[in-house]
């Protein structure tokens, strides 16, 4: 029966959706209140819908209700009941289903936060999520709908691919798409402007908070997938720049884009229009991820000719959505104009270069991931684009970005001295160019250019972003006095380029100095990489829940010291048969020890994988430095809930 | 600064990070453009010579021979029509089996043998790279899915 409630309370949310989406702007265009507020109730309403068709869908996933044809397809008795639970997004039906909720999750928190908006922008808002949702939903419905039944009803379930059962790739779906669906409500704030052609700093003000939050969890779920790649696909790579990587990272880089230019239209009431713009692009990034990844299409183009209806109505929306927005962006945008004008010393300059090389990184992405599949299309042939390319034209747009981050902080606002800027740089470049040699020499074999750059780089972002920190601290009479002054969103803003320096010492040295050695091992011999030995133990059987796996023993030395022993697996799901590899870590700040185990060859023997990764760990520490950079934004006193500063006009406060 | 002038700035820093950007992309994009092929087009002559190129098929059953000390390996690769020789040097992945549609990347040798840098299964059983899918309809030699596993 749970099958049919979802069924039917999916249909009853199609239906709210459909009102919410256009009676509330039909009332903003006619100036009735009362339509206007029904956008509240439909909001909630819909949630609640959309709250029970879930939970119908995972409860068929607990119960093993083979009879849905979704649940059949993806789960199995066997499976433990954690991942069985999370199964409900391991495929294309199930994920719509979750991106859906999200937006009505979202929606719902629209309608408890937003007591300080004006009623009638509140009703554009809402009414643009919920006509978002009408053409989600209508999609799930018309031809990817979870709920249908399986008759005659199998006895058993064919299983969740084994490569998602694992506890990052549970929760990575979830995350990323919190992040994807979040980006709708910058997306509706940037419609409702252009619909009320006015756009000011209480705009900002109000669509910064959300802003965050998406990017907060799009960052979350971006580096939870880079991790489960590295310790699941055996591979020791973290990206791999895979189309379905390339999905989530494009609308991220036009997120962070939109963020900074955000802090200059709050700020300073400049690059209106162009955030606008960003939060369209963001959003439509967004979307073309959700499809790219679910529907098939990135396995083959020719996924769309078995379900054309899927394709065909894929393209329809992604056209209507980006068409309709862009078409109102291009006849409202010339009414929204800067109030303010700068020079080209300052921080809006600094901000203005940031954003385009983060939206150009991501256009070059696009082309990388979209060209093979429009060729394709056309039949002009079958080609992939290899990933050093990205790596190739992603590398020089971002080293001005993390070089000019360190002197943003510096600049201020509308127009800087040139030599004001330059004498508090001046105390740390030789410091920064010191340093990074001294380091290069201690961890010896730093010999190429780009490494050196790297670990340049991130010092010289440490530095300036300590350096700007102190300014701000040393103007106030005492020290205690300065570090309360502080705004959280300041800290934020130092915490998430840390992050980022973070990231880069991270990139490049496990870039540089990783080590692998694939060899072949009889029980007894060993393999070494610099100081360490990993001697091979044998290989012996051992069961889980629905796998059963050859488990091998490595235990590992560092000189003569036991460091760490490590039980790689090659496991083999019962209802699948299919073998999969489980790798071992010995995770450290400083070096991640990795084994696969390959293939068994003859006797006892085996090939096997082993990786010395130094400092790679850093690279996901480095993004969730940025995610709580975000988060400690979001706690700034001016975007408290009902702060009443926040209506406040905006140059009333400085930077 | 007039707004005249903004705009000219404006403009020639969005000029310049585009074609910076075109430059770098343009670049990068031609030299890792990799064409797909199929056994038969390699037999052909159509592989480009000295370039990567991914050639796809199935795994010719009975020819997968390991060295003895080493991890080289050698197999042949089939669309139906005709057979290319590949030998790869490293751990082939989970699903790699004899009769299985795979990809290799790589280059095709003087002698005529693919040497695969890289060997690709994807992680599904009846799963059959799209590209050798459609080359092997083509050809005629497509096997039927097996009973009961497509839901």
């Amino acid at each position: 029966m749970t099958a049919e409630l979802g069924q039917y309370c999916l249909l009853l949310a199609l239906l709210t959706a459909f009102f919410q989406g256009t009676l509330p702007l039909i009332g903003a265009a006619r100036g009735q209140r009362l339509w206007m507020e029904s956008a509240i109730p439909a909001g909630r309403a819909q949630f609640i819908f959309l709250a029970i068709a879930f939970c119908a869908l995972v409860n068929g996933f607990i119960e093993n209700d083979f009879s849905i044809l979704y649940v059949a397809s993806h789960s199995n008795s066997a499976l433990p009941l954690y991942y069985r639970i999370a199964a409900t997004w391991g495929a294309h039906e199930g994920s719509m289903l979750l991106w859906a909720f999200i937006l009505s999750g979202w929606t719902f928190a629209v309608t408890l936060f937003s007591s300080g908006l004006t009623p009638i922008f509140r009703a554009r808002v809402l009414g643009t999520m919920g006509l978002i949702s009408f053409g989600i939903l209508l999609f799930i419905q018309w031809t990817s709908n979870p709920f249908l039944r399986l008759i005659p009803m199998p006895s058993e379930g064919h299983d969740l691919n084994p490569l998602l059962q694992d506890f990052g790739m549970t929760i990575h779906p979830p995350m990323l798409y919190m992040g994807y669906v979040g980006l709708a409500v910058a997306f509706s704030f940037a419609i409702a402007a252009l619909l009320g052609g006015t756009l000011d700093a209480a705009w900002s003000r109000w669509s910064r908070p959300w802003t965050l939050v998406a990017w907060v969890f799009l960052t979350f779920g971006i580096v939870l997938g880079s991790w489960w790649a590295y310790y699941e696909l055996g591979w020791g790579g973290w990206w791999f720049w895979d189309p379905v990587e390339n999905a989530s990272f494009m609308p991220w880089l036009v997120a962070t884009a939109l963020l900074h230019s955000l802090a200059a239209t709050e700020k300073r009431g400049a690059f209106k229009a162009w955030t606008v713009l960003l939060a369209i692009f963001a959003f439509s990034l967004s979307l073309l991820g959700t499809f790219l990844v679910r529907s098939g299409v990135l396995t083959s183009v020719h996924a769309f000719a078995s379900d054309p209806a899927r394709g065909l109505f894929i393209l329809v929306f992604l056209a209507v959505v980006v068409g309709s927005s862009l078409l109102l962006y291009g006849l409202r945008a010339p009414v929204i104009r800067d109030s303010t004008r700068f020079t080209l010393l300052s921080r809006e300059s600094l901000l203005l270069v940031n954003n385009i090389l983060l939206v150009t990184a991501s256009a070059s992405i696009l082309l990388g991931t979209l060209y093979p599949l429009v060729l394709d299309a056309l039949k002009l042939g079958k080609i992939s684009v290899g990933s050093p390319y990205f790596a190739r034209v992603f590398t020089p747009l971002m080293t001005p970005i993390v070089f000019l981050a360190g002197i943003a902080a510096m600049v201020p606002w509308r127009e800087g001295q040139l030599s004001k800027i330059l004498r508090p740089l001046r105390r740390i470049v030789l410091p920064v160019i010191g340093l990074t040699i001294g380091l290069s020499v201690v961890t010896d074999g730093v010999s190429d250019i780009a490494t050196l750059a790297g670990i340049g780089m991130a010092l010289w972002l440490v530095a300036t972003q300590g350096l700007s920190l102190w300014n701000r601290i040393q103007h106030r009479k005492s020290l205690s006095e300065g570090v309360s002054a502080l705004s959280m969103s300041f800290i934020g803003m130092n915490l998430a380029h840390l992050g980022l320096a973070v990231f880069v010492i991270g990139v490049s040295l496990s870039g540089s100095h990783s080590e692998e050695k694939v060899v072949k091992l009889s029980p007894g011999e060993s393999a070494s990489i610099g100081t360490y030995r990993f001697k091979f133990g044998g290989v012996h059987t051992v069961k889980g829940p629905n796998y059963h796996a050859q488990e091998g023993r490595f235990d590992v030395y560092d000189g003569e010291r036991l460091v760490a022993e490590l039980t790689p697996q090659k496991r083999i799901y019962q209802s699948q048969k299919n073998p999969m590899t489980e790798a071992a870590i010995d995770p450290g700040l400083t070096r991640d020890l990795y084994v696969a185990l390959g293939e068994p060859l003859d006797k006892d023997a085996w090939s096997v994988r082993v990786y010395y990764k130094p400092f790679i760990r850093w690279i996901w520490f480095g993004g969730l430095l940025m995610m709580s950079g975000g988060l400690c934004s979001l706690l700034d006193r001016r975007y408290r809930i009902g702060s009443r500063k926040a209506l406040a006009p905006a140059s009333a406060r400085g930077a | 600064m007039s707004p005249r002038r903004r705009r000219m700035l404006v403009v020639s820093l969005i000029l310049a990070g585009v074609g910076l950007a075109a430059f770098f992309g343009l670049t990068a994009f031609q030299k890792n453009l990799l064409y797909f092929l199929t056994p038969s087009q390699v037999a052909q002559g159509e592989a480009p010579k000295g370039h990567s190129f991914r050639i796809g098929g199935l795994v010719v059953k009975g020819t997968v021979r390991r060295a003895a000390d080493t991890l080289d390996v050698h197999f042949d690769l089939t669309d139906g029509n005709k057979t290319v020789g590949v030998s790869y040097t490293g751990i082939l992945p989970d699903l790699f089996r004899e009769g299985q549609g795979i990809i290799a990347i790589g280059k095709l040798s003087e002698k005529g043998v693919f040497e695969a840098s890289e060997v690709l299964a994807k992680h599904d059983e009846n799963y059959m790279p799209p590209e050798v899918a459609e080359s092997l309809k083509a050809s005629g030699q497509m096997p039927k899915p097996p009973e009961g596993t497509t839901p």
